[in-house]
């Protein structure tokens, strides 16, 4: 069993303590101020902190504020208290007085780059596979395994997702921008609402002294990206994480998600400002990268559980993938009609159609044809920039 | 009072929290900060600020959030109707018209909405902010500004600041990402299913007539159903439902009779693909195995 981290004899105490925990947590991506930190010391008093579970508990609440970090919150804490992945190694100081000024040097940093942000000191290891390990307590998580993974920082280089950004704005402004033909009322409008300003005068004697105005209103759409990281998709990937990447910068209420042979949830990794370390979370969760590819089925479970939360009427499912799919074609094909039903439209990006004579055979493709509002093709970052005019007559 | 009392306390009065949620809640308490729970619909997230009310004995200010919400409907109003009347009738009595205008800005004219009341009583009330993720963006910075300054500025009237801070708890659902503004300022914890013991002690605690077996065997059927592929997956509410309905029908058993099983299905599924895929076979095998 895990056992509680032993940190060093000059350790100057419980605060400190917290103050590295916090600083391992915002070197790990949650985002927390410093504010924080003493809601969290105030909160250890509040419970019985001899108890690690009460301890663990109390932290949670504090530190946590989504489901995603709820998730990744208890292999943080064993890994800054339980003393997981550093069995052996006893903690000792690597200078005289680092203890101290260590510990206290470090949260100070990450105050000032707004949360911890862009500290590549402080991100993960540069692909080597083995946990950093700077001897003053504070533990990098969950890197141990990263050989045998793909790493998508390789890829993806951080100048493409400055340019991918560009695009995917530009992009996401042509399918935002869905003006109604009706008006409605709004506080600052450009033409007057008779109706209203008539019944407000109700209330002041007949006289209109509240002008009701009213508007276009902006119909906002959202982004979903589904995009396909399996075997086939490699050469393209570096296009299409760049994409991704730079959508989830330009666009704040875009959701993205990759799949191979299952589906991860990627929005909340790569909204980390810093943008290695975001793409770096990406590789991580991309476990399988490169592998086998059922689309049909990944797209099944997205339509049964994360659409149901993200994807109505007003969504746009941008799928970037080739359609080779190893399952059988009339679950993909079901699957889009269950997504369709939700009344979005769907757009399907194929690297495969740029190339001359390509006919949409692979069965799952043929098969999704038909609930597709757009099936383009999209090789480079040109190209994606170039549907801007496709994507308006949606 | 620890944690552990105040689980106890909920648990007295029929609610059933985890050890997660409770040391989250009693934070909440001692440390004066707001309480955001999410999770899917039907976990008792809202249940739980009305079980904390009663705990507290304190009032229990609701405000339901809906896309569109603004601040009149949350925060204050004037109460236009009965201002007019008061200036036609003190017209009639000859009352001048700087006097009326004092009058006419006054406490008595104000609608309080659940916000502004919340923060003028006198004993700390529990104020349930209701599915904050349906409310506009807007609004969500609005009330950030409320949750951290506890004052509210009327401009006729000059500023309320709180007489008491109220103990506020935000349920979401999910439907959109909430601003990390707001998540920071907040405590949080994710409201799962229950497991099956407390599932099982939540419908002990409502319905202590209920035979043990039958409890159990609904509480396993429940527990299967929502590891089903389903639309809709069934809440604490529907378990409820279900459990009352085979009371109701006078069932000891639920794989006795598979018809009337089926017929009772209705209180947990809630959409037609649903229906149709939990068939009269299907769940007499749920039933089977949860037996």
């Amino acid at each position: 069993m895990t056992r509680v981290t032993r940190f060093a004899g000059r350790d100057p105490g419980p605060s400190a303590r917290v103050t590295g925990f916090i600083a391992h947590l915002r070197a790990n991506g949650l985002r927390l101020g410093v504010a924080e930190t003493s809601l969290a010391l105030s909160a250890l008093c509040e419970v019985d902190a001899s108890y690690a579970e009460q301890s663990r508990q109390a932290l949670k609440a504090v530190c946590t504020g989504c489901k995603d970090e709820v998730e990744r919150f208890d292999a943080l804490f064993d890994s800054y208290w339980m003393d997981a992945g550093r069995v052996k190694q006893k903690i000792v100081p690597t200078k005289s007085n680092a203890s101290t000024e260590e510990t206290i040097h470090s949260s100070r940093d990450a105050q000032g780059q707004d949360m911890g942000s862009s500290g590549t000191a402080s991100a993960p290891d540069g692909g080597q596979g083995e946990a950093e390990s700077d001897g003053e307590g504070r533990l990098i998580a969950t890197q141990v395994r990263n050989l045998m993974r793909k790493d998508l920082r390789d890829l993806v280089r951080s100048e493409d997702v400055a340019e991918a950004e560009k695009v995917a704005r530009r992009l996401g402004a042509a399918l935002r921008d869905r003006r109604s033909r009706r008006r409605i009322a709004a506080r600052k409008g450009d033409r007057l609402h008779y109706r209203k300003t008539i019944r407000a005068s109700l209330a002041t004697g007949g006289e209109p002294l509240r002008l009701m105005m009213k508007h276009r209103p902006d119909r906002p759409r959202k982004i979903v990206a589904l995009c396909d990281v399996s075997g086939s998709m490699t050469i393209y990937a570096q296009v299409f994480l760049s994409f991704l990447a730079g959508l989830m910068r330009s666009d704040t209420t875009a959701d993205a998600y990759l799949f191979h042979t299952r589906l991860v949830r990627i929005t909340e990794a790569l909204r980390d400002k810093d943008t290695l370390r975001a793409i770096g979370r990406m590789s991580l969760m991309a476990d399988g990268f490169g592998g086998g590819s059922e689309i049909g089925p990944s797209l099944a479970r997205f339509s049964k559980t994360y659409a149901k939360r993200f994807v109505d009427g007003r969504s746009v499912v941008l799928i970037l993938s080739d359609g080779y799919d190893t399952a059988a074609p009339h679950i993909l094909d079901d699957a889009l009609r269950d997504l369709k039903k939700r009344g979005c439209k769907i757009i399907w990006l194929n690297p495969l159609k740029g190339w001359r004579d390509y006919a949409p055979v692979a069965e799952g493709m043929a098969a999704a044809l038909k609930h597709l509002d757009l099936f383009c093709a999209a090789n480079t970052l040109d190209d994606l920039a170039a549907l801007e005019r496709e994507v308006m007559k949606l | 009072m620890t944690w552990s009392d105040l689980q106890n306390s909920l648990n007295t009065i029929g609610y059933s929290a985890s050890d997660d949620l409770s040391v989250a809640l009693h934070l909440a308490l001692t440390l004066g900060r707001p309480l955001l729970l999410e999770g899917a619909a039907g976990v008792g997230k809202t249940q739980l600020a009305s079980s904390l009310a009663a705990v507290k004995d304190a009032k229990l200010i609701r405000l339901q959030c809906y896309e569109g919400l603004d601040a009149a409907q949350a925060i204050y109003e004037w109460n236009y109707q009965h201002q007019l009347l008061a200036i036609r009738a003190a017209a009639e009595d000859g009352e001048t018209g700087k006097s009326v205008e004092t009058r006419i800005f006054s406490n008595e004219f104000l609608l309080e909405r659940p916000l502004l009341s919340a923060i003028t009583q006198e004993r700390p009330p529990v104020l349930l902010i209701d599915e904050i993720d349906r409310a506009d963006e807007e609004f969500e910075a609005y009330l950030l500004e409320i949750l951290s300054e506890f004052q509210i500025t009327i401009p006729e009237l000059g500023t309320i600041t709180a007489t008491t801070k109220p103990i506020v708890i935000l349920t979401s659902n999910g439907t959109r990402d909430l601003s990390d503004a707001l998540r920071r300022r907040c405590l949080y914890s994710y409201v799962d299913y229950p497991d099956r013991d407390i599932e099982l002690a939540i419908l002990k605690s409502r319905y202590p007539t209920l035979d043990a077996r039958l409890g159990a065997q609904v509480v396993g059927f429940v527990q299967k159903l929502r590891q089903e592929d389903l639309e809709k997956t069934p809440g604490i509410a529907e378990t409820l439902d279900f459990a009352a309905a085979l009371m109701g029908l006078g069932i000891a058993d639920l794989t006795a009779d598979p018809v009337v099983l089926q017929h009772t299905l209705s209180t947990l599924l809630k959409t037609q693909s649903d229906r149709a895929q939990i068939t009269k076979e299907v769940a007499g095998r749920i039933a089977g195995r949860a037996a």
